[in-house]
């Protein structure tokens, strides 16, 4: 195996190099299938977006729906939850970014950011704390939005993080009103 | 090798005399004992063959036969609607598709069942409620569900035909076999062939002389647009086809990968031949 | 593996560290390395090899497709399928599976016909070959089990069937028989002890084949001459001389493996087994995976009373009696030697029980009836025939042909007329001491 052949050393290295280089790509495209039947699979994925009839919620209502295996709670606030929704300054907040994955990345955590254009009432929101994903309790806590009991997390009316150890805001999943009685969700 | 050679060809002679002994034993009309009475018909397909594919136009075509005649009876439990773009379907046609079918579904808050219309993540739903069910309204045998039964069906190839198989790449044993039972019927018994009541005679029918089917296709029954001929071989073919789909529906993607993969392999074979032979160099065995 | 001789000497100092703790580097470069093979192995040699990657693809596919199956009567079938349809490349892992077992068994069926040729049963490598034959025993059940859990009519009437050999044991046969089935037909507790055990027995095989290697290498391996290594020149390093080999025989079976998977993956299977089970309604015609064709053609042989044994319990016993031919092999054979290559009469012989595997393997296939019935009858007689009157009369009335003293000088016999390597050349093949 050593370099024992003097006469045509090139040629045998690239040999060797080749069949190497060869395995490694077999190795690798064998493994993935191993890998990729991790992934969701098509009957999953299918499920993905739901659609919610929210005609009978009237201000002050909420319903929860499961989307991909997670509680969506779609909330019609009253007017004094979008007031103080909307009288928290930036500042004030644990956690500045929107988290709306309709909204750019980087869009602030206003209250208006929080919801969608001229549906300004309604929380669209994946109801799961961002601290270790106990499900909040629907308003309750001081101030007046969600609690987590498992550690004491706090959210206000928008479900932005106010208090306790929950890093960020609960997340706004994609949604749009498809009427005006209908949600589409993912 | 040559006495390889000498015993290969004792097997091959042993099992070639043992096969036409038992082929000649019971050959009478009236009474076959074995069956298909006569062998499917192998069609050209175009998914056949290591680069084979679905033509798309004959699936569509497959699915409206399916729709239109075989799923007032034969369920298709583990097709979804999603998977309808396979056919060349956009999202929108296959979500007004999946809609034009109801779904029973539920509970609701209530506690309710109820109907609503068809999603693409749903499944085509059943004629029937339950096996029992289907096979109490069609004279108790139940007719099976269509979603393998492009796998679930293939007459035996006997020898030696199986051996050439392999090397054909003999697939489409279920496709045949459906082409075959449902152009089959309208045929004249032999005298004094039995055909129990309310069966249909079908020389093609692999578990006996007759089925309970009826035959279900008849020239005209289903409107084409794309102005393939309407008949009932026409049918026959594209529901085939469809069922080989619905059955299989990774099988393109199946092909594709293996010709990569062969391909690799013969490359890498050959690097590893060529190793091989300069690490033995010199080396007497 | 080996003992004492060992020509390992740690480089780094990590090597040195591990080797003075735990050594593991020495126990690899021992084994597979250094470690000296016959120069004259042959092709057939290289199953080995294949049969422990086929193993380990067994146990990798197997593993990812029980995170999709649901050991359920009411869920199994569907499982499956969903795999087939929904899970991300799950269609290509259950076809590797499915077919790998039926690639396993070519392996291990070219493996051991392999040591039926070469003698490499013979003394000393009795145990060795046991523990093949154990290997072999354990393939079966888990074949068995794994065809069961698909759930479709041939893995439910195949259950029937199989575990109903156990009814045929006088007394105790039922009692047997519902405690393997768990209830009094196969149904659930059936289907989940099956995938339990079925999850289970492939560790039991790599443990088996780790003592099966390890015999290999205290004993060493055997060679197309049937002469045992005598001098250095008879042997090679097994790096790199015999994984270069195997790493192509492997190749070449990946590649025919490959082409089924991909182009014919349902063509060792039976379209049966695409329907869901029903107890209520048996297949037309049950066959077994055809691996176990040979045997179940001696079972249904059995049609008649052999005294006090009824043609039922007959059956069962020449068919596990078939495989207890192959443990009682080291015995039966008398020759003194080992390489079917000087044997002229125990070479025909061998090759007309390959003939008769082959034939047993066809007529198991075709429904009992008729003229299959007797020729079943005959080759299941020739079957026992080749082990209990060929083995051992071939080998005390045989005149073998002469065979040469040692591997080296084998080999240059075979060389001398033919592709011409210079004798020089014979004697370099050591570069690792």
């Amino acid at each position: 195996m050593s370099a024992t052949d003097i006469q045509d050393p090139n040629r045998r290295d690239f040999l060797y190099v080749a069949t190497g280089m060869a395995a490694v790509v077999g190795a690798g495209a064998f493994a993935w299938p191993f890998i990729d039947q991790m992934r969701p699979d098509a009957s999953t994925l299918a499920l993905a977006s739901v659609e919610v009839d929210v005609a009978s919620l009237t201000p002050g209502m909420s319903l929860i729906v499961k989307w991909r295996g997670k509680p969506v709670v779609v909330r019609n606030r009253t007017e004094k939850e979008m007031k103080d929704g909307e009288a928290v300054k930036l500042g004030d907040l644990k956690d500045p970014i929107a988290r709306n994955a309709n909204l750019p990345a980087d869009a602030p955590a206003t209250d208006a950011n929080r919801t969608t254009p001229g549906k300004e009432a309604w929380m669209v929101m994946v109801q799961v704390c961002t601290h270790l994903g106990c499900i909040p309790l629907g308003q309750e806590g001081d101030f007046g939005g969600w609690f987590c009991p498992c550690h004491g997390s706090q959210y206000d009316t928008a479900g932005r993080i106010r208090k306790g150890p929950a890093p960020e805001n609960m997340a706004v999943p994609v949604f749009k009103f498809i009427s005006d009685t209908k949600i589409i969700i993912g | 090798m040559k006495k390889i050679l000498t015993s290969l060809a004792l097997i091959g002679l042993v099992a070639a005399g043992g096969a036409a002994f038992a082929a000649e034993e019971a050959h009478n009309a009236a009474a076959p004992t074995h069956f298909p009475m006569e062998e499917p018909k192998e069609m050209g397909w175009s998914f056949t063959g290591p680069f084979g594919t679905y033509d798309k136009a004959q699936l569509q075509r497959g699915l409206k036969v399916y729709k239109e005649v075989c799923s007032a009876c034969h369920s298709m439990n583990l097709v979804a609607f999603r998977t309808l773009t396979d056919l060349g379907y956009s999202e929108a046609q296959v979500k007004s598709f999946a809609a034009s079918y109801t779904i029973h579904d539920g509970p609701n808050d209530a506690g309710e069942m109820f109907d609503r219309p068809g999603k693409p993540s749903d499944y085509f739903p059943a004629p029937f409620a339950n096996v029992e069910a289907a096979a109490a309204a069609n004279g108790g045998a139940a007719p099976p569900d269509m979603s393998l039964l492009a796998k679930a069906r293939g007459v035996e190839r006997g020898f030696p035909q199986f051996v050439f198989d392999i090397f054909t790449q003999y697939d489409a044993g279920g496709p045949d076999y459906i082409h075959s039972l449902l152009t089959g019927f309208d045929q004249t018994p032999p005298t004094g062939m039995v055909i129990p009541e309310g069966t249909h005679y079908n020389p093609h029918f692999m578990s006996g002389v007759s089925l309970k089917m009826a035959k279900p296709l008849s020239d005209g029954a289903v409107t084409y647009d794309d102005g393939s001929p309407q008949t009932v071989d026409q049918y026959a073919r594209d529901v085939s086809a469809f069922l080989m789909w619905a059955a299989e529906p990774h099988m393109e993607a199946r092909k594709k990968t293996g010709v990569n993969v062969l391909f690799f392999l013969l490359i890498f074979g050959g690097l590893v031949y060529l190793v091989k032979r300069k690490v033995w160099e010199g080396v007497a065995h | 593996m080996s003992e004492g001789h060992s020509t390992y000497t740690p480089k780094t100092g990590i090597e040195r560290w591990f080797d003075a703790r735990m050594p593991l580097p020495r126990l690899v470069y021992d084994s597979f390395v250094s470690y000296p093979v016959p120069r004259n192995l042959n092709y057939m040699w290289t199953f080995g090899g294949i049969l422990s990657i086929m193993l380990v693809a067994q146990i990798l596919t197997g593993i990812v497709l029980a995170m999709h199956y649901a050991a359920d009567t009411n869920l199994a079938f569907g499982s499956v399928e969903k795999i087939m349809r929904d899970v991300n490349s799950g269609w290509l892992l259950r076809y590797m599976h499915a077919n790998g077992a039926s690639f396993f068994f070519i392996a291990v069926y070219m493996h051991i016909f392999r040591g039926l040729y070469y003698g490499s049963y013979k003394a000393p490598r009795e145990l060795l070959w046991i523990l093949g034959c154990i290997i072999y025993l354990l393939m079966m059940a888990t074949g068995f089990m794994g065809y069961v859990l698909p759930w479709g009519q041939m893995s439910f009437w195949g259950a029937t069937v199989i575990t109903g050999f156990f009814s045929a044991i006088p007394l105790v046969g039922n009692w047997i028989q519902q405690l393997l089935l768990g209830g009094f037909a196969v149904d659930n507790p059936t289907l989940n002890r099956f995938f339990a055990l079925h999850y289970l027995l492939p560790f039991m095989i790599a443990g088996v084949v780790v003592l099966h290697v390890w015999a290999l290498h205290v004993v060493g391996q055997s060679n197309p001459t049937g002469i045992e290594v005598k001098s250095k020149t008879d042997t090679v390093a097994f790096t790199p001389y015999a994984t270069i080999k195997d790493a192509f025989g492997m190749i070449v079976f990946l590649f025919i493996f490959a082409y089924f998977i991909f182009f014919l993956p349902n063509y060792l299977g039976h379209p049966d087994n695409y329907i869901v089970a029903n107890p209520l309604k048996t297949p037309a015609h049950i066959v077994p995976e055809w691996y176990f064709l040979p045997f179940y053609a001696i079972l249904r042989a059995i049609t008649f009373n052999i005294g006090p044994i009824n043609s039922k319990l007959g059956g069962v016993l020449c068919m596990f009696g078939a495989i207890v031919m192959l443990f009682l092999v080291p015995w039966l054979d008398t020759s003194k030697v080992r390489s079917a290559v000087y044997r002229p009469w125990y070479k025909l012989f061998f090759w007309l029980f390959v003939a008769d595997a082959i034939l047993l393997g066809w007529l198991g296939s075709q429904p009992a009836e008729g003229s299959y019935v007797f020729m079943a009858q005959m080759a299941t007689l020739f079957y026992f025939a080749f082990f209990l009157i060929a083995l051992p009369v071939l080998g005390l009335i045989e005149t073998p042909r002469r065979v040469p003293n040692s591997i080296t000088e084998a080999v240059l016999e075979k060389n001398k007329g033919g592709s011409g390597h210079p004798v020089g050349a014979t004697a370099a093949p050591e570069t690792k001491g």
